[in-house]
């Protein structure tokens, strides 16, 4: 009788209870599983720097060994290596190949981008896909006849023949920096026109301050596309040392000093800063641009 | 913008269109000029040269189908084959999954997202060469960390870069660590999709997983079909991992001159892209090269048309029309 008489209360005061706490538990428990699994995840991913890094830093004695700590810190090792190669070189050539190429780009691939993204005319879709051909193709496809052509132009054994094409189409670039273009609305290039403004002008003074963060994530993934390149750098200057650039260099650098193990790591380490540092500078246009490349194909 | 140009009278519609069109050719010219110079022209004479015999030093001879037959009792070549099949298979599966995994997992994150993103997506900027490098330190059966992790469990650690069983797995690991880009284009997909599907998955009475597979799934299914295409090119060009894990695992001296160490150990290593280099370039071989470049080329280009539909498909789909 008191039980039938207590019970009604205690259904209304427990039923909507009892499912929440059960739910705010299980939420907790999937809260730490998945927060443990990420963490787990983004350590995966830091650990292997995190080895090469400690193996950098060992004596060369040391880094011979399956120790995973460095007994004394060795910092020098990141300074000795500039004696063991001719690093500096090596940095300078790719500085020069990365970064002219990047001007290059920008000079040619912002006016057609704008062709491709705000202007109509015919045959334009053709030529779009003929950009995302192009993207696609594999380098090797093509590097019989260019070689060739280089080669007998006297320019092979520079790093011209990776320089010059920037100059004239890019095309991941002109693919990329179109995506972005196309997000600007139309109304504000009409706007220029009946203001007057001619196409360049209407380039210049609407488009490109407007495409801004869109040029500069393209002209990072240009820059950092030529500074990890590997196949053009090896075609083309393989055989002459001193135009090697630091990815080709490094390649061969694990070669020479195969058991100095803090030294080829120490290269591999300063090899990728540069990487790191953009991305410290820039993280948002980096995943900016990634997005565009899938999402708004 | 028709509209305006429409109501202006006629001889200056007629001048107008004129400068319109002198813009358009200014601003595709050095486009233009580059297309044909670095890809039309070489395509075609790829298909020239691969009916020659061709060292560069001497002119090309004319040598009708012996490039191509010499590939059917080519064993080198029937291997590479096989080796950029099993990376066209394997990495496009691995990449694809993992890429989706891993998104999947971040996209659930309530605190530290950006941390752990940021973690994920880094390794893909290092320079392949060096990512390889990484790995080949990391995974050194001597006394590598990953071996003396697996000596705690009292596990003995493949050889990874020294033995043809291992090498690709070992070269698909690289590959898994630098896949970022794909992982932040899934996530970014994934973060997309409209709020209101999970609530109405939810009202059904689905859990996480179920409206992971009916509703995630299904909504971002034209990204992961980037993926898979994506990594489809990826593995047909792969190039410079396989090379630097071959020279790394064989210690050559000389990374650039020697051809031993390609394709190390055992030829496990020689990709399609590998050995048209070896072939052209260390060989001068350049007539068999530009046969390899062509076969190459045709299946590029068919992975390519799949895209393009796909892409067209999308715009059509989000701007009405294949005009935008």
């Amino acid at each position: 009788m008191t039980a039938t008489l207590a019970k009604p209360p205690a259904d209304i005061a427990w039923e909507p209870e009892q499912p929440r706490r059960k739910r705010n538990v299980g939420g907790f428990l999937n809260w730490v599983a998945t927060h443990a699994l990420g963490l787990a995840l983004g350590l995966m991913f830091a650990t292997p720097v995190v080895f090469v890094f400690l193996t950098a830093v060992m004596s060369d004695d040391q880094a011979f060994t399956a120790d995973l700590w460095p007994r004394e810190w060795h910092w020098e090792n990141f300074v000795e290596v500039f004696d063991k190669a001719p690093l500096f070189q090596y940095l300078v050539n790719s500085l020069t190949y990365s970064l002219l190429a990047t001007a290059g780009m920008l000079i040619s691939s912002i006016p057609a981008a704008y062709a491709l993204a705000k202007l109509q005319w015919r045959g334009r879709n053709v030529a779009f896909i003929l950009v995302i051909g192009a993207m696609m193709l594999p380098p090797q496809v093509v590097a019989v006849p260019l070689y060739d052509t280089w080669s007998s132009l006297g320019l092979t054994g520079t790093l011209w023949p990776l320089i010059v094409p920037y100059f004239l189409f890019d095309a991941f670039s002109i693919f990329l920096l179109r995506q972005f273009m196309l997000t600007i609305p139309q109304s504000y290039v009409d706007a220029a026109r009946v203001d007057g403004c001619s196409e360049f002008q209407a380039l210049v003074r609407i488009i490109v301050p407007m495409a801004k963060p869109g040029i500069a994530a393209t002209a990072l993934f240009c820059f950092l596309f030529t500074w990890n390149d590997y196949f053009g750098p090896l075609l083309y200057t393989g055989e002459v040392k001193d135009q090697w650039t630091l990815s080709l260099a490094l390649a061969t650098f694990k070669g020479m000093h195969i058991v100095q193990w803090n030294s080829s790591m120490a290269v591999t380490f300063l090899t990728m800063i540069p990487a790191v540092v953009l991305f410290v500078f820039a993280q948002k246009s980096f995943v900016k641009g990634i997005t565009f490349t899938g999402v708004k194909g | 913008m028709t509209a305006t140009l429409g109501a202006r009278p006629a001889p200056g519609r007629g001048r107008a269109r004129a400068r319109h069109r002198l813009a358009v050719l200014g601003f595709m010219a050095p486009a233009i000029i580059g297309f044909v110079l670095f890809f039309g022209y070489p395509l075609v004479a790829t298909v020239v040269f691969s009916f020659t015999k061709y060292d560069l030093i001497n002119a090309p001879e004319f040598n009708g189908l012996d490039n191509y037959t010499f590939m059917f009792k080519d064993p080198l070549l029937i291997k590479a084959i096989t080796n950029t099949l099993w990376f066209v298979v394997v990495l496009t599966i691995a990449r694809t999954v993992f890429a989706l995994g891993v998104a999947s997992v971040i996209a659930r994150l309530k605190s530290g997202v950006g941390l752990i993103r940021t973690l994920c997506y880094l390794p893909s900027l290092a320079p392949p060469v060096a990512a390889t490098l990484v790995f080949f330190m990391v995974l050194r059966p001597n006394g590598g960390p990953v071996d003396s992790i697996l000596g705690w469990f009292g596990v003995d650690s493949p050889l990874w870069f020294s033995d043809p069983a291992w090498a690709k797995p070992g070269i698909t690991a690289i590959m898994l660590w630098i896949s970022g880009d794909l992982m932040i284009i899934i996530l970014a997909a994934i973060l997309d999709v409209p709020q209101e599907q999970y609530e109405a998955a939810e009202l059904d009475g689905a859990g996480p997983i179920r409206r992971w597979w009916h509703v995630t799934l299904p909504t971002i299914s034209p990204v992961l079909l980037f993926g898979i295409v994506n990594s489809v090119i990826l593995a047909l060009q792969l190039f410079t991992q396989a090379v630097v894990a071959g020279s790394a695992g064989s210690g050559a001296a000389d990374a650039t001159g020697s051809t031993k160490y390609l394709g190390y150990p055992d030829n496990s290593t020689l990709t399609f892209p590998v050995y048209l280099y070896t072939q052209g370039f260390r060989y001068f071989d350049m007539g068999y090269a530009a046969a390899m470049a062509t076969v190459l080329f045709i299946i590029s280009f068919a992975v390519t048309i799949v895209l393009v539909q796909r892409m067209r498909k999308n715009s059509s789909a989000e701007e009405g029309g294949p005009g935008a």
